[in-house]
């Protein structure tokens, strides 16, 4: 007891409540979710809860075509929105950071995306996209572009173009806004230095201001890669998987597996997938980071 | 400065506006276009060929959705609304008193285990609501928690915590120990020192920690529409999708209901940067 009275367990006591809360919110959940992924649980018979089939989940999901198609496709969704909106907030940070009169009210407007619910951004996009009444026909329609309405949610590969730019839409600001301050940041005496030696643009653009920016890409990377899943919900609004699966990704297919066909041991086992590629992820973003913040070691 | 270092011809420096110009215009067209269509009436909405210039500008759609249209048939969004708000400022108010005090412990303690607790929260952050989904709708189905505010608001304290103990580390780490010590051998205990000279120095880095909090329990989607099931406890975003049906959108109310969602986290961003840039100024007056 006396422990607990001592100096030495004050920092244990601050932190006490949040422990509890993340214990009993996150950690006996993953918990149950890791047992579940390894029973036949169906929402519908509560008993199975209780009926151990080793890893029969896990067995059948690698054997599932749907499975890897929806993995396979958020994979691909994830590398491709990465960089682009890496490349995209980079242009567009430079752009910003050459503008010298109203750059507090252009920062106001990235900052724009970023206060948008992932839901209210599937919507939005939902409605710019849609066939009938979309904003993009209609403009492409009075401009002569077109005859036919295009089916941007309505076609399989025309879907997931939509999904990629409303994502990049949300989340290019996250790049841009942090990539604009590493530029603010920037020290003005080794560009100087390199202009006199007489480096052209793209060399001092290449040698010293891209190295200096890495550790605010990989900052970036890290937050965004911790919540690649917020792309649930903007699909969820705008196609829901559809059309006949051809935007599934990872999270929406569990969600339909467990909630839609109750199969709850099944959607956990795909769940701890999800869980384990967002700590991927997360995890090399972050060791790059680290790695960038050694490397920069000497100067900061 | 800046002037001294471009080597711009007049040429380059307006592609660059130019450029701006782009971004900003694809960065606020959407959301703009999704305000004004909260205002339209459905039929100009829906008109063929497109009414580009809206010819009647119109609070129907608002009326409509609050259920105020006797033509209509209303949505219970006022509850929406009010459980948002509810759930969004409890949660917010919980996180930021707890997630404080475990700013303040690995900021200002030397403990045992510091590194992996420090670690073991952050991770926690990782796993997408989605799949935490899952088995918090079977424990909270056991526990009675299934549409209920409490339910939520728990989630959604675990949620903001981790965060909120990585910003306000931060931030009480700026402040030097020298301030609080020097006011306890003025007198003060640890308790008070605390109060009176680091919470004060604090403020407006934790204001920007409970905004975003706030914007976080606002916004999400994912975790709230499987543990809420009716006006009890169904937020804004979860009652966005009530407008959906299996063929029919109704895009006028939508937006209206966007609107509704988009007007506190605008408000809250303009504070959260004018505190942003009260936080870099009391960086500078530490030195």
């Amino acid at each position: 007891m006396s422990f607990w009275r001592s100096p030495r367990a004050t920092p244990y006591l601050l932190l006490l409540p949040a422990i509890i809360v993340i214990l009993g919110v996150v950690l006996v959940p993953l918990l149950v979710s890791f047992w579940t992924s390894f029973t036949g649980y169906n929402l519908t018979k509560p008993a199975t809860l209780f009926q151990f089939v080793g890893l029969r989940n896990y067995q059948r999901l690698l054997g599932n075509d749907d499975f890897w198609w929806a993995f396979g496709r958020t994979i691909v969704f994830i590398t491709i929105t990465l960089n682009l909106e890496m490349v995209l907030g980079l242009g567009l940070a430079l752009l910003v950071n050459k503008i010298t009169w109203g750059q507090r009210t252009l920062r106001t407007i990235m900052m724009f995306p970023m206060m948008f619910s992932p839901i209210l951004v599937g919507f939005q996009f939902k409605y710019l996209f849609n066939d009938a009444v979309g904003l993009i026909n209609n403009a492409l329609f009075d401009l002569g572009l077109i005859s036919q309405p295009i089916p941007w949610l309505v076609d399989g590969a025309l879907a997931n173009f939509s999904i990629i730019v409303a994502e990049i839409w949300m989340s290019t600001s996250v790049f841009a806004i942090l990539l604009l301050a590493g530029l603010m940041a920037l020290p003005k005496e080794p560009i100087e230095a390199a202009r006199v030696d007489g480096c052209n643009p793209w060399q001092v653009f290449r040698h010293i201001t891209l190295p200096f920016l890495m550790p605010f890409v990989y900052i970036a990377m890290t937050i965004r890669s911790l919540d690649v899943a917020r792309a649930y919900d903007m699909v969820r609004i705008m196609t829901n998987g559809g059309p006949a699966g051809r935007t599934e990704l990872l999270w929406t297919l569990m969600t339909r597996v467990g909630y839609q066909n109750s199969q709850m041991g099944m959607a956990n086992a795909m769940g701890y997938v999800s869980i384990i590629l967002s700590i991927v992820f997360t995890f090399y973003f972050y060791r790059k980071l680290v790695g960038a913040r050694t490397f920069m070691g000497g100067a900061q | 400065m800046r002037g001294k270092l471009s080597i711009e011809k007049p040429w380059q420096r307006w592609a660059i506006r130019f450029g701006v110009f782009i971004a900003m215009v694809i960065l606020v067209v959407p959301g703009a276009w999704v305000v004004l269509t909260a205002f339209r009436p459905n039929i100009e909405v829906l008109a063929r060929p497109a009414v580009w210039i809206p010819q009647h500008l119109t609070l129907n759609n608002f009326l409509g959705i609050f259920g105020l249209l006797s033509t209509q048939q209303g949505l219970p969004v006022g509850s929406y609304f009010v459980n948002s708000l509810v759930i969004s400022i409890t949660s917010t108010v919980i996180a930021i008193a707890l997630g404080m005090m475990g700013g303040y412990a690995f900021a200002r303690y030397r403990f045992r285990g510091k590194a992996t607790l420090f670690l073991g929260f952050m991770l926690s952050r990782t796993v997408p609501g989605v799949a935490l989904s899952l088995p918090l709708f079977i424990i909270w189905a056991r526990l009675g928690l299934i549409d209920t505010s409490f339910g939520l608001i728990v989630v959604y304290l675990a949620v903001n915590i981790p965060f909120t103990i990585w910003l306000t580390d931060g931030f009480f780490r700026q402040i030097p120990v020298d301030l609080s010590e020097a006011a306890q051998i003025d007198g003060c205990t640890r308790w008070q020192a605390f109060w009176k000279v680091e919470f004060p120095l604090a403020r407006s880095g934790l204001a920007s920690a409970a905004i975003f909090a706030f914007l976080t329990s606002w916004n999400e989607y994912a975790l709230a529409s499987q543990l809420t099931r009716t006006t009890a406890s169904k937020t804004m975003p979860v009652g966005l999708m009530d407008f959906t049906a299996q063929f029919t959108v109704d895009w006028t109310g939508m937006s209206a209901m966007a609107v509704l969602i988009i007007i506190p986290a605008l408000v809250l961003t303009f504070v959260v940067q004018k505190h942003l840039i009260a936080g870099l100024t009391f960086g500078g007056v530490k030195g």
